[in-house]
């Protein structure tokens, strides 16, 4: 099995890995897939309240080489984005950038399931935030 | 409070630089197959070109020159086993052997009994051969094994019934190594009547095996696994106490007592029995160096890193073998870090099925150590300082991987991995 160039540049200098502090009311955390499963991804993304804009992301990946590639690419590009521009990544985007041949797909579908995750964790922090409307109509 | 981890200068892969006499790349997967041994290579040569004749052409000298070479091969690997040459028969190679061996005595032994016991371990040769039986109307028991590998007798015992004909169990598992109690399975068989076969593609010429001493009653060879060429291996069928009886399934000709037909491949077995002969002459001194190396690889490893694992009992297994688990990376990714050593992995995402090794599972080994598995083969032509390379460079890529792995960070946090409630478990 031999890999794109990307995907092997990915491997050799992955972007963004690290990890941010997941109680921070900006921060939004994905963490999909299982050790069973050989795959396990763990993204994160920093959101900026006012303009919804994606200022920071870090991932961390137990898998594969099309893994760790698929998710340090959807690090890269959620990066800059508002979260509503980055929910409309799809898999099939990181397939063709990477050049990952089919039986690799299932990696980058994880990729999208962690930016999903990342961004629901991110809205459901929003959500829990909003102080409680006294809209008591009289 | 900073949201952002400083991030380790290691990430970016760097390699440690290939000390001097060391080629890359590095060859260290010979569980897999093996290098020709030059010396295999040189007898085989003449069979080519001058010796060319078919070894069953018996009125000229060009056909008694090839049967001149395919009896000394002959001669050759009975010798490695303590057999008689009648009792050699030549095949394809080690699953040809392993079909003809279980589908000849399940067709031969058919009025006797339908019940066939192997383990899950075996090699796929063994067990789809098994498989295709049980479509046929043969019972076929797959035994398990033991957290250390090794297949219990007591279970083998109580698996035997009247209507068994046959128990077919490896003599070394090629996975992880491990060596299984050979003898006293050929002593239960042979007190019960029933037909032992072992396969002993990873085991002959590595460790001592002998047809009487270990009461086998036919047992798989191939070339590739001991330095000789691909495609050809030998199965040996014994002939006295018990004489062991088998149908042929390639008809044509009669070749080979009737038992396998075909034109020889005579250069191929000149180099198989050149094999046998050279691991006659050396095999124990080679067993001994192997498993200093092994070790060697082993310390270096596991003095360095934590968490990792052997997977199968170090205690009876190949002088060769190798195969750890490295908990919190997976297998895949540690193969691409070290992509100029070849060796291999029991994780699901090297296999074209995208299935976790069937035999680490059988040892109880959990998906995820499963799937963080590499398997060394050690052989003839390894050196010390091609250990000590290839250490360094695992030591250095899991370290780097550990840093890029989530489940690493969570271990390290003190979180049990087995009380998280996976995203991706129910599947």
């Amino acid at each position: 099995m031999s890999y794109s160039d990307k995907v092997i540049d990915h491997y050799n200098n992955p972007r963004n890995v690290g990890s941010m502090d997941k109680t921070s009311a900006d921060v939004g955390t994905g963490l999909v897939g299982a050790p069973e499963c050989g795959d396990v991804m763990k993204l994160q993304i920093k959101v900026n309240r006012e303009t919804n804009v994606i200022e920071e992301a870090k991932f961390k990946t137990f898998g594969c080489g099309s893994a760790i590639a698929s998710s340090s690419l959807a690090t890269e590009w959620v990066k800059g984005k508002t979260v509503d521009e980055a929910l409309a990544i799809k898999n099939m985007d990181i397939v063709k950038e990477l050049s990952l041949p089919p039986v690799k797909i299932h990696c980058s579908v994880l990729a999208e399931d962690a930016i999903r995750a990342a961004i629901g964790d991110w809205k459901k922090k929003q959500e829990a935030a909003q102080p409680v409307a006294a809209t008591v109509a009289q | 409070m900073s949201t952002d981890v400083k991030v380790p200068q290691q990430l970016t892969a760097t390699h440690v630089p290939a000390p001097k006499g060391v080629k890359l790349p590095i060859y260290m997967d010979n569980h897999a197959t093996t290098p020709m041994d030059p010396r295999v290579l040189e007898e085989m040569l003449p069979f080519f070109m001058e010796k060319f004749g078919n070894a069953a052409s018996r009125n000229h000298s060009f056909g008694w020159a090839g049967e001149e070479g395919v009896e000394t091969a002959r001669e050759r690997i009975a010798k490695l086993i303590g057999a008689t040459t009648k009792e050699i028969i030549f095949t394809s190679g080690a699953t040809e052997s392993d079909n003809l061996a279980i589908k000849g005595v399940a067709e031969m032994y058919r009025e006797k009994g339908n019940h066939i016991i192997t383990a899950v371990t075996e090699h796929k040769a063994v067990l789809d051969t098994c498989k295709r039986l049980e479509k046929y109307g043969y019972r076929v028991t797959y035994l398990p094994v033991q957290k250390d590998g090794l297949v219990n007798l007591d279970e083998l015992k109580r698996a035997m019934d009247d209507k068994t004909i046959l128990v077919t169990i490896m003599a070394a598992n090629n996975e992880i190594g491990v060596v299984q109690p050979i003898a006293e399975i050929g002593k239960l068989c042979r007190e019960r009547g029933v037909i032992f076969h072992t396969d002993a593609t990873q085991a002959i010429g590595k460790i001592p095996i002998d047809v009487n001493k270990q009461n086998i009653d036919l047992m798989s060879i191939s070339g590739h696994k001991m330095y000789g060429p691909k495609g050809v291996g030998a199965l040996y069928v014994r002939r006295k106490n018990p004489r062991v009886q088998i149908s042929a399934i390639i008809d044509g000709g009669g070749h080979e007592r009737g038992m396998r037909s075909g034109t020889l491949n005579v250069a191929g077995i000149v180099g198989l029995g050149k094999a046998c002969a050279i691991a006659s002459e050396e095999m124990s001194r080679e067993a001994m160096k192997l498993s200093g190396l092994r070790d060697r690889l082993r310390d270096r490893i596991m003095n360095r890193l934590d968490e990792t694992y052997i997977n199968g009992t170090m205690e009876h297994r190949l002088p060769g073998n190798l195969n750890i688990s490295f908990a919190y990376v997976e297998g895949e990714s540690l193969l691409m870090g070290i992509n100029d050593i070849a060796v291999s992995s029991g994780s699901a995402c090297t296999s074209a099925t995208l299935e976790p090794s069937y035999v680490l599972k059988a040892l109880g080994t959990g998906d995820d150590l499963a799937h963080s598995s590499i398997r060394f083969g050690i052989g003839r032509f390894n050196t010390e300082a091609e250990v000590d390379y290839v250490a360094d460079r695992v030591i250095e890529t899991v370290e780097r991987l550990r840093e890029l792995s989530p489940l690493y960070e969570m271990a390290k946090e003190g979180i049990n991995l087995a009380d998280v409630k996976w995203a991706g478990e129910a599947h």
